[in-house]
């Protein structure tokens, strides 16, 4: 048993029974133990006994800020569409957060998707959340029945074998690569934080494709998304995606074709990831949901890249900074305008 | 599919122009009887601003060989800010139309004002030059094919 999870698990349980109890939040989000070895739950707890529930551990994998809007919603009184909430205070909900999640919040705050007022964060410095598939790879993609996590090794049991595999080796990708694993904004902590991190290459992932050829990386772009089925489970698992109607559902005009055309798809991936752009946090909720195993968070890493590089910006770190896109300066970088042979052109 | 060479072969760019500054300047090129190829098709627009990237991919999805967006000049725009927003957002998605595989230069953007009909047509003779380069789009054009029987 991993005496970190235990810990961090233990003081959630401690907060979320306190909060809970005292009546200072109506419902209190967090993970509970899946049915299935290597899953983990979003869970909402709403008394004090249900906080007993919840857990945490390396397989904590989907943002919980993807919840936050409609749970906020959901403890509200009920009232009519456009009737205005009633005076007051409205109830609070509890949420677990680690860097990415709280980052996301940020962004929703900014969006105004949530009240900062009304969301008491519990913060946990995440260790790096473990990917499913990299353990199924490990044990040679034999079916696991059993994951026994200890504070640096994984233990996978299954029928006639059990094998002992580096927590670190199946980390996801997106976790080896993060820098602020510490949550930006919290109001109680779980666990001790760690301070943030030194990468010099956190987008190598993003500069081996760069460094491909047109031809190449269309030829990789194809394969990638090649066994995407239209699931939209990328979409629907994403804290960003909150608009009533999604691009990929209007009809009229009807952006994207309904079918797994690949063309389609690729349209899909593509308006996917640039509408993350500059909000993305990487939390890597997409490449966890997807059941295909399809890399589409390389895209909005690239946008990450591009963001940081163009307009100097990582989403989530300043709550008062405008979001890029929806700012401007006079001279942000233009040298890919064409002049047509004007003063200035760089073509 | 019929293989085209492409000395003869003019190809189809969308451009999105905008209103108050590129529409008026594809006017002025017109009644200034400044020529330059017949390869644009022109669709109107309020502002740059209002050009998305749905209606970009979608003109390359309809089958266009290559889209062009023009505005005003930064400091110009109509609405006091519009280009400058569509700039960060083209800017975007350049990089990662580029990232995913789809060849520099089907995407153009430029800025040409309402006076400028003279440059008006260079842009174009430019655009059209890169697009003639690159040849006939394939990537990300939706083909129908015949229902297999």
């Amino acid at each position: 048993m991993s005496i970190v999870n235990q810990k961090i698990g233990g003081e959630i349980q401690t907060i979320a029974s306190s909060l809970l109890e005292s009546g200072e939040v109506a419902a209190f989000l967090g993970y509970t133990k899946g049915s299935l070895p290597g899953m983990m739950r979003p869970y909402v707890a709403r008394d004090s006994g249900e906080a007993g529930n919840l857990s945490w551990s390396s397989f904590c994998v989907i943002n919980l800020a993807n919840y936050l809007p409609a749970l906020l919603r959901s403890v509200e009184p009920p009232r009519r569409p456009n009737e205005p909430p009633p005076e007051g205070q409205l109830p609070k909900v509890g949420v677990v957060a680690t860097g990415c999640w709280s980052r996301n919040m940020v962004v929703q705050v900014q969006e105004n998707q949530i009240d900062r007022s009304r969301v008491v964060i519990v913060g946990v410095s995440s260790r790096g959340m473990v990917d499913r598939r990299k353990v199924e790879r490990l044990v040679g993609n034999r079916e696991i029945t059993a994951i026994e996590e200890e504070d640096n090794v994984l233990i996978v049991r299954g029928k006639g074998f059990e094998e002992t595999i580096n927590r670190w080796d199946a980390v996801r990708d997106n976790c080896k690569t993060c820098l602020h694993p510490d949550p930006v904004i919290y109001d109680e902590l779980a666990g001790g934080l760690s301070g943030d991190r030194q990468i010099p290459d956190r987008f190598h992932e993003v500069e081996e494709i760069e460094a491909l050829s047109v031809d190449e990386r269309w030829k990789w772009f194809q394969e990638e998304i090649s066994s995407c089925l239209r699931c939209y489970a990328c979409r629907n698992v994403c804290p960003l995606c909150y608009c009533p109607t999604c691009f990929v559902d209007d009809s009229r005009p009807q952006w994207v074709g309904k079918s797994t055309d690949e063309v389609d798809t690729a349209l899909f991936h593509i308006l996917r990831a640039y509408h993350c752009a500059g909000r993305c946090t990487d939390c890597g909720s997409c490449e966890s949901a997807c059941p295909m195993g399809i890399r589409m968070r390389l895209f909005t890493k690239k946008l990450q890249k591009d963001v940081i590089e163009l307009y100097g910006f990582e989403p989530g770190l300043e709550a008062d900074a405008p979001l890029p896109l929806s700012t401007y300066k006079v001279d942000d970088p233009e040298d890919f305008i064409i002049t047509a042979g004007k003063k200035g052109d760089q073509k | 599919m019929e293989q085209v060479t492409n000395a003869e072969w003019e190809p189809r760019i969308i451009a999105f122009l905008c209103n108050w500054c590129s529409y008026a300047g594809a006017d002025l090129a017109g009644v200034s009887r400044y020529q330059y190829p017949p390869s644009i098709r022109i669709v109107r627009v309020p502002c740059s601003g209002r050009v998305s990237a749905n209606m970009i991919l979608d003109a390359l999805r309809a089958g266009a060989d290559g889209v062009l967006v023009s505005g005003c000049h930064p400091g110009d725009c109509h609405y006091i800010s519009g280009n400058l927003y569509a700039r960060r957002r083209f800017a975007l998605l350049e990089r990662l139309l580029e990232f995913v595989g789809v060849e520099p230069g089907r995407i153009s953007f430029s800025w040409v004002s309402a006076s400028e009909g003279e440059q008006f047509a260079k842009v174009v003779e430019e655009v059209t030059e890169r697009v003639k380069r690159l040849g006939p789009a394939r990537r990300l054009v939706k083909e129908i094919s015949s229902c297999p029987s």
